[in-house]
């Protein structure tokens, strides 16, 4: 199975990860090679079979409602790499 | 003193043939000296270390001290410690200092154990080699041409070059066996949700699972006594007792039945590493042990099954590096598409981005069914085989890699060369069951890996069981030169 220059395009942008022009082939080449190992998949018959969520059938569990969490703003935004007025700060967003 | 075992110095440390001071200082040592040919540890904690060395001591001049007190450790660079460094071998963490620490760490450090340092991965846990890290890659203490295995790969080689005693580690489709393998220790992946993933940097969320490192069973023993714990702030922990996993390491295994999948002794298997795994068996069998033939027909599928859920989740998990919080944000963003488009181009790695990339096709609209579902039905076939397996056995062996260590750059072009060397591996993490690595033999002069994979929570056997094999034999006493 091959994959085509316009859908890693698609990939790139879904993912939000800039791909160079230089490297597109490369990265079709790998991608076009795992893809072609989990096709194997495509060949098992698994009529009626049960899509695994956890090992041993575990459930979320509830507890109460109530805060658990400290405050941590200041710690945090103290590894931010940008923040202004205790705010993370982006480019500007809307015009 | 770098030659003794954890249990060794543990009781040389509450009987004071030397202080943890010392012990400390001598291990700083060893890593300022020897870690240039290694690369196994990336950030050395040597002021905090001390601290706690001295802190250790007076905990034991007291005669109050808790099991680990002293005992210099590693963690591996995917948990989080507080005010310290924690790269996930990735570019994009190089600056990320986590304002917490993971419950493992946690565990440790009331533990009293003393933490020399982080040690070097492959980025963000993806990779069997250690080349995929941002700090270069580990060279395995047995041969300096040759990987360590991945993605533990730093862990596994300051314990095998005797830079610490022990080391913690992660494994997702491997990552624990398999670098203990090619580097001759011992390490034991726990069952899924015996240890907390709190603060453990996510690769794939329903595979990954934290463990330990050392020389012998017995150590990795008293290491999980500390690691593994019930933690309300993991969902996918199990509220289960932990058992002293010490306890019942000298128990006869007399009577054991041990499945040989004929799956694992196929095409691919390397002849001498074949010869060194069967040679254990029959220690096994001499020890009264029983070996029974044993079929898991799906072991072929579980490969393509976890290439298509270890992408997808971590192409969720790693969503969260953004440049907008904390870590890597690249210059001069000309909008917000711009920063969050560049960031990520520029902070990870090409293999971090092709799973990325692959795992966003696998979970796209159109795709999800045939790829994520289908791949969550064969992991359920997968889990059949090790059930029904377990009805007639009691534990199941055979080689924990194809081969032994191979060169630098040997598997680079081609993804999925490198990703059948986790052939005997994956099949546990997705089953959710504990497997363990322990050194029987030398090919080449490169160490050879048996692994031992147990039922559910069994981990207290398996230790058992590889702790018998080790009363019986040497190979996890042998030393890298130069080492010693």
């Amino acid at each position: 199975m091959s994959i085509e220059r316009q859908e890693i395009e698609k990939l790139a942008t879904l993912s939000r990860i800039a791909i160079s022009e230089d490297t597109i082939t490369e990265v079709s080449q790998r991608l076009s090679s795992v893809l072609e190992l989990v096709d194997q998949l495509q060949a098992v018959n698994t009529d009626g079979v049960e899509a695994m969520s956890h090992p041993m059938k575990a459930t979320q569990r509830l507890r109460e409602d109530e805060v658990s969490e400290i405050n941590q703003r200041d710690a945090f935004l103290a590894i931010a790499p940008d923040t202004e007025e205790g705010l993370f700060l982006v480019p500007k967003v809307i015009e | 003193m770098h030659n003794l075992t954890i249990a060794e110095l543990v009781t040389g440390l509450q009987s004071k043939e030397f202080s943890s001071v010392e012990l400390t200082q001598h291990f700083l040592a060893r890593i300022a000296r020897l870690d240039a040919n290694y690369n196994a540890v990336i950030t050395v904690t040597a002021d905090q270390a001390l601290k706690a060395a001295a802190a250790a001591d007076k905990r034991l001049a007291a005669g109050n001290a808790p099991a680990l007190c002293g005992v210099p450790i590693l963690h591996k660079d995917i948990f989080c410690t507080n005010g310290v460094r924690t790269s996930c071998g990735s570019k994009m963490l190089d600056n990320f200092i986590p304002p917490y620490n993971a419950t493992v760490v946690e565990n440790f450090e009331k533990a009293g154990a003393v933490v020399l340092g982080k040690t070097n991965m492959d980025e963000f846990a993806m990779g069997s080699s250690n080349e995929t890290s941002f700090y270069g890659p580990v060279k395995n203490p047995w041969a300096s041409d040759s990987v360590p295995g991945g993605s533990s790969g730093g862990s596994a080689a300051a314990v095998a070059a005797r830079l610490a005693p022990g080391a913690t580690a992660t494994d997702t489709g491997g990552s624990i066996r398999q670098p203990a393998a090619l580097c001759g220790i011992t390490g034991l992946k726990p069952t899924y949700g015996r240890v907390s993933r709190w603060g453990m940097i996510a690769f794939a969320s329903s595979l990954d699972q934290g463990g330990p490192m050392a020389r012998t069973a017995e150590d990795c023993a008293i290491l999980l006594n500390c690691m593994a714990s019930y933690d309300d702030k993991d969902s996918t922990c199990i509220d289960r007792e932990v058992p002293d996993y010490s306890a019942t390491l000298g128990d006869s295994i007399k009577g054991l039945k041990i499945g040989v999948p004929k799956e694992y002794f196929s095409e691919g298997l390397d002849a001498d590493t074949e010869k060194a795994v069967r040679v254990a068996l029959a220690e096994y069998e001499a020890q009264g042990a029983e070996l029974i033939e044993i079929s898991l027909p799906n072991t072929g599928l579980s490969v393509p099954a976890y290439y298509v859920i270890a992408p997808a989740e971590a192409s969720t998990n790693l969503t969260r590096f953004d440049g907008v919080r904390y870590g890597y944000r690249c210059e001069d963003p000309k909008d917000l598409n711009d920063l969050y488009t560049r960031t990520r181009a520029e902070g990870f790695g090409d293999e971090v981005k092709h799973r990325i990339l692959i795992g966003t096709y696998c979970l796209s609209a159109g795709y999800y069914d045939a790829y994520y579902g289908k791949a969550q039905q064969v992991r359920q076939l997968i889990q059949q085989d090790f059930e029904k397996a377990f009805e007639q056995v009691d534990v199941i062996m055979g080689p924990t890699t194809p081969s032994p260590a191979f060169k630098f750059g040997s598997k680079g072009d081609d993804p999925v060369a490198m990703y059948l060397e986790d052939i005997y591996t994956v099949a546990t993490n997705l089953a959710g069951l504990p497997g363990m690595s322990v050194p029987c033999g030398m090919v080449e002069e490169k160490p050879v890996g048996l692994q031992i994979i147990g039922n559910y929570f069994d981990e207290a056997r398996m230790l058992n069981i590889a702790h018998q094999y080790q009363q019986a034999t040497q190979w996890h006493s042998l030393t890298p030169e130069g080492v010693a």
